[in-house]
């Protein structure tokens, strides 16, 4: 398949990067993995005049811990991301995402600053910020906006970039010691987008839930927060009854659609399934 | 727009449009018609190729992507008319069936092996997760890779003293 033609830029600093941007405006793109963008030109679904490869620019791809948080450059791959020590031994939740998005071969290249702005409902990355309370920094000429997750995600396939800006890194506060996350995903096959998916990170204190984070997956417009199921675990007991109800509250925030992939009950099933499955294993991991 | 890519060990250069896509550039410009276009979609894995070492799906990835960089295709797994342990483990494993996803299995598994010649049946199946096999024959082509890797370590290893040679 030939994609439209396009005017192909590679800046190899992020001045010039944002530079080319703020001229091309709504007619340029930025190529980082381009593992959902290409297939997209490939289909003519996407024909930007200017295609902007951020790929050989320095550093943008850095993964490391700084002031409290973990610092995700925006060219980290998902392979580099799942390969990393820090993030093993620290961030179960990303830890346990990484591996479960695409396939292999997709790992090496994707992005997790790719995959966020493409704002995709059924990608993976933009649970597993929701569940962190992750935040994003995104930079064009004028400066640096930095935005929680939240309001990042607006919409399918649709964030709150402005066409002149570049999501440069996601930060994702350090779990506290009592804690632990999963990110829970079901898949037709490897590579297949997900049917369903749940991301969960609870932290402990005193033996009670301080905090609790559940992004979905694939069953909504874009990733949702599952707020009722977090508030009503916080301060709760950890334990069956706690996290079955946040499941039933998390499945009825869910808003799948029948697909393909599955039936509209069938997708809440399983994120109350997940959600509850999720919890127990985050509550293992807090309690260790 | 003018690239130059090593291919294999040699630098080529050609002068092509930005959205020709690697695999093309590949098999179209460099004449190179072992890497496989298979669903040209990013999920059979025919068309892998190895991108400064790293595995990827070139029908993915732009031509001019790989501008400065070097390409490993399986035209460039054999060395002075050797096969590649994983060519020769292919062979004798029968790792192959209609031959169309072999390319990218190998240098799947190539790729595989340089991080650990003992990988267990799992590794393989998990590492060859985004290479499609139509023909269903993963068994051989998991076992292929296994001794590929066992041949990878053989070669590695000091001879036994007093073994023939």
């Amino acid at each position: 398949m030939l994609p439209a033609r396009f005017d192909y830029q590679r800046p190899e600093t992020l001045e010039e990067a944002l530079f080319l941007l703020d001229r091309y405006g709504e007619d340029g793109k930025i190529l980082a993995g381009g593992q959902s963008l290409i297939p997209l030109m490939k289909l003519r679904f996407a024909s930007p005049a200017y295609l902007v490869d951020i790929n050989r620019i320095p550093g943008l791809g850095d993964i490391k811990e700084s002031g409290g948080k973990l610092v995700l450059g925006a060219l980290a791959r998902h392979n580099e991301i799942a390969d990393s020590d820090v993030i093993t031994a620290r961030y179960p939740l990303v830890a346990s995402a990484a591996p479960q998005i695409s396939d292999p071969i997709v790992r090496n290249l994707g992005t997790v600053g790719g995959s966020l702005s493409h704002a995709d409902p059924a990608g993976d990355w933009g649970s597993v910020m929701l569940a962190l309370g992750a935040e994003v920094v995104v930079r064009s000429s004028s400066g640096d906006r930095t935005l929680v997750i939240d309001d990042f995600l607006r919409d399918t396939f649709t964030t709150d970039l402005r066409p002149n800006e570049l999501l440069v890194e996601v930060r994702v506060p350090a779990p506290s010691p009592h804690s632990g996350g999963a990110y829970l995903k079901l898949e037709r096959k490897v590579g297949d987008f997900a049917t369903v998916g749940v991301a969960v990170q609870l932290a402990l204190n005193d033996g009670h839930v301080a905090t609790a984070g559940i992004g979905l997956t694939a069953v909504g417009p874009k990733n949702l927060r599952a707020r009722d199921a977090e508030e009503s675990l916080a301060g709760a007991e950890p334990g069956d009854a706690a996290f079955a109800k946040a499941a039933r509250l998390a499945a009825a925030a869910a808003q799948p659609q029948s697909d393909v992939r599955g039936s509209a009950d069938y997708k809440r099933h399983v994120v109350e399934v997940f959600v509850r499955r999720g919890l127990a294993r985050a509550n293992q991991m807090a309690k260790a | 727009m003018q690239i130059t890519v090593t291919v294999n060990g040699t630098e080529r250069t050609a002068d092509v449009e930005p959205r020709l896509l690697l695999v093309h550039l590949i098999r179209e410009v460099f004449g190179l018609t072992g890497t496989h276009v298979g669903c040209d979609t990013t999920n059979c894995g025919a068309c892998t190729v190895r991108l400064d070492g790293t595995p990827v799906k070139s029908c993915t990835l732009f031509g001019v992507q790989a501008d400065g960089r070097s390409v490993t295709t399986v035209e460039g797994l054999a060395t002075n008319g050797q096969l590649h342990p994983i060519q020769a483990a292919f062979k004798e494993e029968h790792g192959l069936q209609c031959g169309f996803c072999t390319p990218g299995m190998m240098l799947t598994g190539a790729a595989l092996l340089e991080k650990t010649t003992d990988p267990t049946e799992d590794d393989v199946r998990w590492a060859i997760s985004g290479n499609l096999c139509r023909c269903t024959g993963y068994m051989n082509i998991v076992k292929a890779i296994q001794a590929a890797g066992r041949a990878m370590q053989d070669e590695k290893a000091p001879e036994p003293a007093g073994a023939a040679s």
